[in-house]
């Protein structure tokens, strides 16, 4: 029943603070138009379009694919808008990819964006609701407790969240397109940066960026015929848990660790370690690297910063992690989750240039959203499942 | 294509103002009653999907605490769109398309009493040119009717007799909003509200919820006595820029009427999601259904407009009528956007 369907195209924009030369639908109609040419394609060529971004108040358009379709050559056309939190743009590519694993569409178009720059996102998350507590701590403010809660279990040095930020800080150099371009990054430099969210400091923190990515996904039959590096889907999965619920482990949850297993299981991947060649992960703050080699079962728990602490995930490791700079080098929060997939899929592909793992055959795809309660992933290779 | 069937719906009774619940409490019986009735275990339903709009919450990621509301643990698969819950339906139905699941719960729900809804919907608007002028969703249909009327499609009457009509339908449906006998010549005689829409051509202000279960073939046979076929989805989209498109025409409902098959069977009754008259009217044309069939007998968006709801609720509706026996074939419409930007066409069969 499910098709085959792989990534035949890929286009992002560059990352950047404030993107002022451009309007939100030219926005994304950069990263679409440099995907439909990665897969030497046309607007017409393209049979559905599925776009994801996070809050609508992050820009202040209520459902603003309304407004873009147009744009993204929707019109007269089957457009889906989808939002699940930070893990949104990974959720987006799985319904693209769903609608050609269904045999409904040929070629689909997916689309994530964000353009901080024009609202205010620490804003849109402090809103005071009726009969609860205004937080106004944004993210940051959210996460710092689960951080420290992961340093006293699992006994991790304190200097590892510098670690991973300065890994992939040196990587987003790597990355024409990442918005964080820090030449002179160092170790001291992070560790006497400002405390931000205690442990979290600044420079080991996510930008808010504006920025969009695109892909074309496509069915065997197109896959086939164009010719081109194609990045086969071998599985994709996505899992939520509750948001109040005395016994959710919110340091590691469960919905993490269900998705990223039920996820190898449909890829026959044993050892995901040793299987993957690399990954592309949702790491917003540092120390969200060692948690997630944990709750994605490359490491034992309590033993993820370990693989950090040895250089294991470096580029040059035998896990490398975030070979773009990952969501602390470039943050349009709606597009990071797709970022993540579009990445993976650029290493197995070929085409990730100087951030390239030589001879990537499997890459693994995650986003996370919410108070770490949604998940999205995906495993592509460079030959069909 | 795998055959799939809806196998429960249930909604809220619609409200002008829910003041007492709040959105996971209004949505818990609701869901309760949709998985109860399906006669499929709550843990055994493959996939979740919901349709909401942080507009109306007034509140980022406002869905996220309706995850509450589904019973979540152990974690689920769930995703949601930023959409009427019609659309999370056809997202949960593309995922029982790829045989990764066989059952899905689609759900949906809002409260438009929590602010000026009509005024918050200008924000859907190209917000660099149109939006800053401010025009409120009763404004943009009011400037749809007038091209209607210019060319001759419809007359204010006719407004008139659809507002009487699915008002007088509502009163046989215990969950309706606003229901009565309405005499069309004392309407007539009302004043403009924003010409030439009168107040009986716009629809109640709505909070409510709305959920359905669906379920692939043998399954769907398996638990429901009933089981109504969705035969065709399909949806599209025109453009956002109202002055570069004929207004009194739906292409993009015409288009998702053709993909659905509409015109593959005839058609006992239609369920539209039109909020304004005259908009029942531009829809009947674009889905060609013959002038004796019967629209909107549950009352439909005139008698409450439930919005994230009211497409959702359009599809459910109709399963509950083929599910009674009152009728074989009917196709069921969701909307969004300004005048009737994006449209969603179901057709179901018993």
């Amino acid at each position: 029943m499910a098709e085959h369907a792989a990534v035949v195209g890929i286009g992002q924009t560059k990352y950047d603070a404030k993107r002022l030369d451009v309007s939100q639908p030219g926005l994304v109609r950069e990263a679409a138009i440099r995907a439909l040419e990665d897969a030497g394609l046309e607007w017409k060529d393209i049979d559905a379009v599925v776009i994801g971004k996070a809050p609508d108040m992050f820009e202040g358009v209520m459902m603003p694919e309304l407004f873009l379709a147009e744009a993204l050559g929707g019109v007269g056309k089957p457009m889906l808008r989808v939002h699940t939190a930070g893990s949104v743009g990974g959720s987006t590519a799985i319904v693209a990819a769903s609608l050609v694993q269904a045999g409904i569409h040929e070629r689909v178009l997916t689309v994530s964006y964000e353009k901080q720059s024009e609202s205010n996102a620490m804003w849109a998350l402090s809103i005071k609701m009726p009969f609860a507590v205004a937080m106004v701590a944004g993210a940051g403010g959210f996460f710092a407790p689960l951080i420290r809660g992961y340093m006293q279990r699992s006994g991790a040095p304190e200097d590892t969240g510098i670690r991973v930020a300065l890994k992939d800080r040196q990587n987003a150099l790597k990355n024409q397109y990442a918005h964080l371009q820090m030449p002179d990054i160092s170790f001291d430099m992070i560790a006497n940066s400002p405390m931000l969210w205690d442990p979290i400091r600044y420079l080991e923190t996510c930008p808010s960026s504006d920025g969009a990515c695109a892909m074309v996904i496509a069915d065997a039959k197109h896959t086939k015929a164009s010719g081109r590096p194609a990045a086969w889907i071998h599985a994709t999965n996505m899992k939520t848990e509750p948001t109040l619920f005395a016994g959710r482990d919110q340091v590691m949850p469960q919905a993490g660790l269900d998705c990223s297993a039920e996820l190898y299981k449909k890829a026959g991947i044993q050892n995901p370690r040793a299987e993957i060649d690399c990954a592309e992960i949702y790491v917003p703050f540092s120390w969200f690297e060692p948690m997630w080699m944990e709750n994605l079962h490359f490491a034992p728990i309590n033993e993820g910063w370990k693989m950090t602490y040895e250089g294991a995930t470096a580029i040059d490791g035998d896990m490398p992690v975030n070979m773009s700079g990952g969501v602390l080098s470039s943050n349009a929060i709606g597009a990071s989750g797709m970022i993540r997939f579009a990445e993976a899929a650029m290493q197995v592909r070929g085409q990730a240039g100087e951030h390239q793992i030589e001879g990537a055959k499997k890459a693994l795809g995650h986003a996370y959203g919410g108070g770490s309660q949604y998940f999205s992933m995906w495993i592509v290779g460079d030959q069909p499942l | 294509m795998r055959d799939v069937a809806i196998v429960s719906y249930s909604q809220t009774p619609y409200v002008r103002s829910e003041r007492v619940r709040n959105e996971v409490e209004m949505l818990m019986p609701v869901i309760d009653a949709v998985v109860e009735q399906s006669g499929i275990a709550r843990r055994e339903i493959g996939f979740t999907c919901s349709g909401s709009t942080d507009y109306l919450a007034g509140q980022s990621f406002s869905f996220v605490m309706a995850v509450d509301a589904v019973g979540a643990w152990p974690p689920i698969k769930e995703s949601h769109v930023e959409m009427d819950g019609a659309w999370a339906l056809y997202e949960a139905w593309v995922k029982i398309q790829c045989g990764e699941v066989d059952s899905a719960l689609a759900f949906s729900f809002g409260r438009s009493s929590m602010g000026e809804t009509a005024e918050t919907l200008a924000l859907q608007t190209d917000p660099y040119t149109v939006a800053p002028l401010c025009p409120d969703t009763i404004s943009m249909a009011a400037l749809q009717a007038r091209v209607g009327l210019d060319k001759g499609l419809f007359s204010e009457r006719d407004m008139a007799e659809v507002a009487a009509r699915c008002r007088r339908a509502a009163k046989d449906n215990p969950e309706a909003q606003l229901k009565g006998d309405f005499d069309v010549d004392k309407l007539l005689a009302e004043p403009y509200l924003v010409s030439p829409l009168r107040k009986h051509d716009c629809p109640p202000i709505s909070d409510g919820a709305a959920a359905i279960v669906i379920a692939a073939g043998d399954l769907a046979k398996q638990v429901s006595k009933k089981p109504v076929w969705i035969r065709g989805i399909d949806h599209r989209l025109d453009s956002h820029q109202l002055g570069s498109r004929d207004l009194s025409l739906s292409p993009s409902t015409e288009l998702a009427g053709k993909k659905a098959g509409v015109a593959q069977g005839p058609i006992d009754f239609a369920e539209l999601h039109a909020p304004f008259s005259h908009q029942e009217l531009i829809l009947r044309r674009a889905l060609g259904l013959a002038d004796d069939v019967l629209v909107n007998p549950s009352g439909g968006p005139l008698a409450a407009n439930p919005i994230m709801s009211a497409g959702l609720a359009r599809i459910g509706e109709a399963s509950r009528r083929i599910a009674a026996g009152k009728g074989q074939r009917a196709v069921a419409h969701a909307t969004s956007g300004p005048c009737l930007q994006q449209n969603l066409v179901c057709v179901l069969e018993g």
